[in-house]
């Protein structure tokens, strides 16, 4: 009959209307800026740094500059110097590192190439939106002091990715260390053995001196 | 104050209406003969007569302004086409001759006629009366106004929807 | 304004009182002259302020209805939105084109604003507060309405925009098609109270039957119907959804309203809803009972406040069908006015000549005649209602696999 439907949408519109006063499902807007909508852990924005410690960013920056990330970048938003010193990382170990480390965050394209082709898990997406400035050039090169979050930061916004990476990395310096005291053992076996038979040389059997290349 | 307002209807009136006939733009010359419309309605008013000058109201301003707007637009080519102005001088002379005739005609039989006294203040005839009248006295001439209305709307129809006979003969 | 007698109560008498005291004092013409100055004003500053509250409630309300807030960061509850949106019109350039008709692109809004607020003078919104009383109230009513079609064209034209010129042609094609249902509609009521003036019919629905159901218009066969198509008429006459064809921004950006910027613009805006407004107070007069309050134990609440509370009810109906309802093209527009709402509005008036000359059937004949009028509305809308849906076969879909 003519007008049954006009009453159903009538009676759609009502529901909504009145559900609206006390049903969340019914009024869905999140008041921005008071409130916020909780981000998925795998939202992505813009790129960071990730330094091991909060205290020195600097001195414990993961970044090697290798310039992987730089050759990779679609856009070519990153800019990177190698340093021509080397300086203790982390673990202690002398390692040169990144002088300059410019990202142009207005030419990003947010595609996380960077982050996969990373050998050294340092550099990470973030999940900051709220980066806009009064100026388009100077503002958005964002360099490395802004770039550099510590590793309780990413813990924080990725747990599960965090967690992942220091599980593996921890397991890679285990595996490095057992090797280290391995070769370490066996420098010492090594060097412990032409020790004892010094006194009796045997006929080129275990002579150090190179061969000639025959 | 009485004869100052009717002196002011009677101006509006007129004077909208002449300026109508000397614009040269239509839209403009269909507008003021509305607003010469809207006179008449009032000076229905003035007098008493509330049901008529509402009805000239309704028929003329609602609706046959309507009907001559449409005519004048959809009969235009173009919006230059819509300025008027006499063709020669000798024709402008002879039509302000002609209606200078009917209007000595009609100041005549204005001037010329007894009319009766003016009536007490109040509703010359109220509604209810009208239409007791309407459907009882002249119900015979409202039956026949209906009847050439609907003769003349049908015929505008047919008119209309005529083929135009010259059209036949270009299907191949 | 009709006098007050002296046993209505104080709440009711009060809008007179505040009159009498300021205007007491002046001699006899002066005093007529100030009355009706003061009625102009307070039904000026009162819609006006109406149309602010209609724009931000309409706001809210249809923002409820699509699951968000609406408006609600102008102050508490976006209550100051009307101001700011009121400032940003008034601040607006005004734009006219070179080849525009100046004089008539200037005189639409004002004729269309003026003749939608000249229709407030004869709704009665109290028991005495008509600021005119006429003998063809009704009839005034809707001649000035007609009046507005006039601007509408007249704004059509003097844009020297052809799109503006087809969408002012096709708002005109609807405003008439749909004007006469509407004069149709209250024909059967004027048949029944026998008379044209506004407080004359509001009189005529003043009684309850067996002392609790108000005979109200609404509340017969042959008044609901006229009800319905009066307000689907209404919808149409002031070009609400959903026939806001010749408004609507996919239809020809504006329609007859492109060229029109600031002030202009808030004028055709306003004329909008002022006409809401006016059809709504008539709907209540004609069919709702105007100021009489629906149980006779309800009675001590002033009778303005009676007419405040339907009119609102109108206007909230009104909102309620823009947010539910898609927009009707024109050929479905003039379908429904001429193939089903004219027939529908004639067999109407048969209806109520049925009913008016049965009046006095009593006792078991009441049931009968109740019984045929019912018949009398309910077929020719089931019929009608299936022929204008006739030739649209259920939809099938065909998919590309």
């Amino acid at each position: 009959m003519l007008g049954s439907g006009l009453l159903q949408g009538l009676a759609v519109t009502a529901k909504n209307f009145v559900g609206s006063f006390h049903d969340p499902k019914r009024l869905t807007t999140v008041e921005y800026p008071e409130k916020r909508t909780v981000l998925p852990e795998a939202y992505r924005n813009f790129p960071f740094l990730v330094s091991e410690k909060a205290e020195d960013p600097m001195g414990t920056l993961r970044c090697v500059a290798c310039q992987i990330c730089e050759k990779e970048c679609p856009p070519q938003c990153i800019y990177i110097e190698k340093s021509k010193d080397k300086k203790p990382d982390a673990t202690g170990k002398m390692q040169i590192y990144p002088a300059v480390f410019l990202i142009d965050s207005s030419v990003c394209m947010n595609c996380q190439i960077c982050v996969e082709v990373c050998p050294f898990d340092a550099i990470k997406m973030d999940q900051v939106f709220e980066i806009a400035t009064q100026e388009r050039f100077h503002a958005l090169l964002l360099d490395r002091e802004q770039l550099a979050k510590p590793n309780s930061y990413f813990h924080s916004i990725r747990p599960s990715e965090a967690a992942e990476v220091d599980g593996r990395l921890a397991a890679e310096r285990k595996v490095a260390e057992e090797k280290a005291k391995a070769a370490a053992l066996a420098k010492a076996a090594a060097q412990a053995k032409p020790v004892a038979p010094k006194t009796e040389p045997a006929p080129g059997a275990a002579s150090p001196k190179p061969q000639n290349p025959a | 104050m009485t004869t100052a307002l009717l002196l002011l209807i009677c101006l509006v009136t007129l004077g909208s209406a002449a300026t109508a006939m000397l614009l040269r733009n239509l839209i403009h010359s269909v507008l003021l003969l509305i607003g010469s419309w809207i006179g008449v309605a009032i000076f229905y008013l003035s007098c008493g007569a509330e049901f008529v000058a509402f009805a000239q109201l309704l028929v003329y301003v609602g609706a046959v302004s309507m009907v001559v707007l449409f005519a004048v637009l959809l009969t235009r080519r173009s919006r230059t086409d819509v300025t008027v102005s006499a063709d020669t001088v000798s024709r402008a002379w002879s039509a302000v001759m002609a209606g200078g005739a009917v209007l000595a005609v009609l100041l005549y039989g204005a001037l010329m006629t007894t009319l009766p006294a003016a009536s007490a203040h109040g509703p010359a005839a109220p509604v209810k009366q009208l239409g007791a009248e309407l459907m009882g006295i002249h119900a015979a001439s409202l039956l026949v106004i209906g009847m050439i209305l609907t003769v003349a709307t049908l015929g505008s129809v047919v008119i209309a929807s005529e083929e135009p006979s010259g059209k036949k003969e270009d299907a191949p | 304004m009709m006098p007050s007698t002296p046993q209505d109560s104080l709440l009711e008498r009060a809008p007179q009182l505040l009159r009498d005291l300021v205007t007491s004092h002046l001699p006899e013409p002066w005093r007529w002259f100030a009355n009706s100055l003061i009625a102009m004003i307070v039904i000026l500053a009162v819609f006006g302020l109406l149309f602010a509250a209609l724009t931000l409630v309409e706001r809210k309300v249809l923002g409820r209805v699509q699951n968000r807030p609406g408006p609600n960061r102008t102050g508490p509850f976006g209550l100051l939105q009307p101001i700011a949106d009121g400032i940003k019109m008034l601040s607006k350039e005004d734009i006219v084109p070179r080849d525009a008709d100046h004089i008539l692109h200037f005189l639409a809004p004002v004729i269309l604003l003026a003749s939608t607020v000249m229709a407030f003078a004869v709704i009665p919104y109290g028991r005495h507060l008509v600021p005119v009383d006429l003998d063809a109230a009704v009839l005034y009513f809707f001649a000035v309405g007609a009046t507005t079609e006039l601007a509408v064209f007249m704004a059509g034209w003097s844009s020297h925009n052809k799109y503006s010129l087809l969408a002012a042609m096709r708002a005109l094609a609807q405003l008439i098609s749909y004007e006469l249902p509407l004069l149709l509609s209250w024909v059967p009521v004027v048949m029944i109270s026998g008379t044209l003036s506004t407080t004359g019919i509001v009189a005529a629905q003043s009684a309850w039957k067996w002392g609790w159901v108000p005979t109200w218009n609404v509340f017969t066969p042959w008044g609901f119907a006229g009800f319905a198509v009066f307000m689907v008429a209404a919808l149409a006459e002031s070009n609400r959804s959903p026939f806001d064809l010749p408004e609507a921004e996919s239809e020809l950006i504006a329609g007859h309203l492109t060229e029109y910027s600031g002030c202009k613009y808030v004028f055709f805006f306003m004329a909008e809803y002022f006409g809401m407004t006016a059809l709504s107070g008539m709907a209540v007069t004609l069919f709702l009972g105007g100021w009489h309050a629906p149980l006779p134990s309800l009675e001590f609440i002033p009778s303005y406040a009676w007419f405040g509370a339907k009119l609102i009810t109108l206007l909230v109906g009104f909102i309620w069908i823009r947010a539910t309802f898609p927009r009707l093209r024109i050929d479905q527009l003039t379908r429904f006015a001429w193939k089903f709402l004219v027939p529908l509005a004639l067999i109407n008036l048969g209806t109520t000549a049925f009913w008016s000359l049965s009046f006095g059937w009593t006792g078991p004949l009441q049931l009968v005649r109740w019984a045929v009028a019912i018949v009398l509305v309910v077929v020719p809308f089931i019929v009608m209602g299936r022929r204008l849906s006739s030739g649209v076969a259920p939809r099938t879909y065909s998919y590309a696999t």
